[in-house]
């Protein structure tokens, strides 16, 4: 046969094709016309059927692949129930010519049998993946034989809906090749007579089954609620024995910390700091360190950092948030640098930090309730941190005001205006 | 004026303690309860001026007290929050249902002193985080249709921004050449269209919160 001997290089075009792509693929390796080819098997098929026998032959034996280049034609969820219909009405002018020739069978295996194959090659194209694709227009993936569902060999289906939508009509249409199928089974036994001895047995089969699960139906709720109960232990105890542990590595850890240094109360209170701030941060389910990306966890670590380093208390309070990008980095490490110099020169006043994020602007004001300074009189080791907030701000785009009276403490304001919606 | 008399609930008995021997000197102790069914009684019997009411506690926290206290009729107390919580949800549903502000735990005595007679006072005592969770809430655009409580005024975001930068009072009027009288006013106006406002449970805010 001239289509196995030439499989290694004959390919089935199911873009270019009506059916199975056979005669295209012929046509395209013969370089004839594709409608040439279909006549030559129209012509075979009436001579006595083989025409049919040969394609359905090569449909199996020659692989899928269509050319490159060429746009596929549409693939819709109709193409599987078109070439399921398709075989199926073959299949029925194949046996009524059969009958016509004189061969003996009668409908009773006729419908049946084209309704079994219509569902069959539904079914069949369907579990094979190769039949539909979702995505129209994307260049079409060489057949794959273990592909399960048409999900599965969308190329890279781009929405989770898009995906749902395929797997669903994937699903319903295997449910029409199911029910197809099923009721092909159900014309055979009506037209044989068998329906009425299916149906007894189906009767006795469902009454043993209603019958088992009345007696037996405690027992399995009882075990089921007994597993799941177990579960909902097990998962208990693994969580007490987690939080057990984190409150040994940190609250136990600390208050004994807190009695040995019982005499420093500068150190005691900072050490309750730096433990409140780890178990908020813990209750809260945020990473207790690490690189965050967020400007307020940011802001919040430069903080911890301050507090940790200075022992004075650093309040961060937020409004918005942001991801990172050089310029609110920026702002945070002149943020940082402003905290710092509130710890150090503040004395000991607690310090508040005040943050408010949109999408047009980043504002961040550190206050201190010190001694304040004359800013005209600034002293030279301020001056210097001075230009490294505001020198740091105004390479970025940004601006920072330093305000400061004698007694009334000093307060740093940082604003960077953003392009808006960067976050 | 005479001191407020305070009582305390909390359901921590060393916490009560602790805020006790604070305030003792500055005001008058009216009594303590430990928790919601305590403190409904408390609150009958001792009338106090002002109750001190923690966010959390097992039986339901501040938000039930102050639900069942004005159930309970007579003429009610001011509620003052005083929590270590940091929970925007827990601290919003508190003053929503009718406390006049919000301090956390860390507040020095004289601090929490003062902010019991600005309740007393009528005032509303906004403590800088609460000032930040208000200013979350408040922000976005409003809902359709709006009223006026579902927005603030340029006045009152300025104030509140000042409170959340830790400005007192005092400050915040030198500052913006305002009265000490007009912050107030602001501060109560702000909580009271944070107690009636219809902005659908502050649904923005809440939303983020939930996705951080």
């Amino acid at each position: 046969m001239t289509a196995a001997a030439r499989a290694g290089r004959l390919r089935r075009d199911r873009a270019a094709g009506w059916l199975g792509g056979v005669c295209a693929g012929i046509a395209r390796r013969l370089g004839v016309d594709a409608n040439l080819v279909r006549v030559a098997f129209v012509v075979a098929t009436a001579a006595g059927g083989i025409g049919v026998a040969l394609y359905a032959l090569a449909w199996l034996v020659v692989p899928a692949g269509d050319a490159a280049g060429r746009t596929p034609r549409a693939r819709t969820g109709r193409a599987a129930l078109e070439v399921a219909l398709g075989s199926g009405l073959l299949l029925m002018s194949l046996l009524l010519a059969a009958r016509g020739l004189g061969l003996p069978f009668s409908d009773a295996v006729v419908w049946p049998l084209v309704l079994i194959v219509t569902g069959g090659v539904l079914i069949w194209r369907q579990s094979q993946g190769s039949s539909t694709e979702a995505s129209t227009g994307a260049e079409p993936a060489p057949e794959r034989p273990g592909a399960v569902l048409v999900a599965d060999s969308a190329p890279a289906p781009a929405d989770p809906a898009e995906v749902a939508r395929a797997s669903a009509v994937a699903v319903s249409r295997t449910g029409v090749g199911v029910a197809l199928v099923l009721a092909a089974g159900l014309v055979f036994l009506q037209a044989t007579g068998a329906l009425s001895a299916a149906r007894d047995v189906l009767l006795a089969v469902l009454a043993v089954v209603v019958v088992l699960s009345v007696i037996f139906a405690p027992w399995i709720v009882r075990l089921a609620r007994s597993l799941a109960s177990e579960r909902a232990e097990r998962i208990r105890s693994q969580e007490r024995a987690e939080m057990a542990a984190h409150l040994h590595d940190s609250v136990l850890q600390t208050l004994a910390m807190v009695q040995r240094r019982a005499a420093d109360p500068q150190e005691v209170a900072a050490l309750a700091r730096r433990q409140e701030r780890e178990l908020r941060s813990w209750l809260a389910g945020r990473p207790a360190s690490g690189q965050s990306h967020h400007l307020v966890a940011a802001l919040e670590a430069a903080a911890a950092e301050v507090e940790d380093r200075h022992g004075v208390a650093v309040e961060v309070v937020a409004v918005g948030d942001s991801e990172l990008d050089p310029a609110t980095e920026a702002a945070v490490a002149a943020a940082r640098e402003a905290m710092t110099n509130a710890a150090k020169f503040g004395q000991g006043s607690p310090v508040d930090v005040y943050a408010e994020c949109s999408d047009s602007r980043l504002q961040v004001f550190i206050r201190d309730r010190g001694p304040g300074f004359e800013p005209q009189a600034a002293p030279a080791d301020r001056r210097g941190v001075r230009e490294s907030i505001v020198g740091r701000m105004e390479r970025h785009g940004g601006r920072a005001a330093i305000t400061s009276a004698p007694g009334a403490g000093t307060e740093v304001e940082l604003l960077l205006e953003r392009g808006g919606g960067s976050a | 004026m005479t001191e407020p008399r305070v009582m305390i609930v909390d359901d921590h008995q060393l916490f009560r303690a602790g805020v006790r021997a604070e305030l003792e000197s500055l005001l008058e102790i009216a009594g303590e309860a430990a928790g919601v069914e305590e403190a409904v009684t408390a609150i009958g019997q001792l009338r106090p001026d002002v109750v001190l009411l923690d966010v959390h506690m097992p039986d339901g926290g501040g938000v039930e007290v102050i639900r069942r206290a004005a159930a309970a009729g007579g003429q009610l107390p001011s509620f003052l929050a005083l929590s270590v919580s940091d929970d925007p949800d827990d601290v919003i549903a508190v003053v929503r249902a009718g406390a006049r502000g919000y301090v956390t735990k860390n507040i020095s005595g004289e601090d929490l002193a003062d902010a019991v007679r600005r309740v007393h006072g009528g005032d509303a005592v906004f403590s800088p985080r609460l000032a930040g969770f208000v200013l979350d809430a408040f922000a976005g655009p409003a809902p359709q249709p709006a009223s006026d409580l579902d927005g603030l005024t340029p006045r009152e975001r300025e104030v509140l921004q000042h409170l959340a930068r830790g400005y007192m009072y005092k400050e915040i009027a030198l500052r913006l050449s305002i009265s000490v009288k007009t912050v107030e006013a602001h501060v109560s106006s702000v909580l009271r269209k944070l107690q009636l406002s219809s902005r659908h449970e502050l649904s923005r805010w809440a939303a983020e919160r939930r996705l951080s």
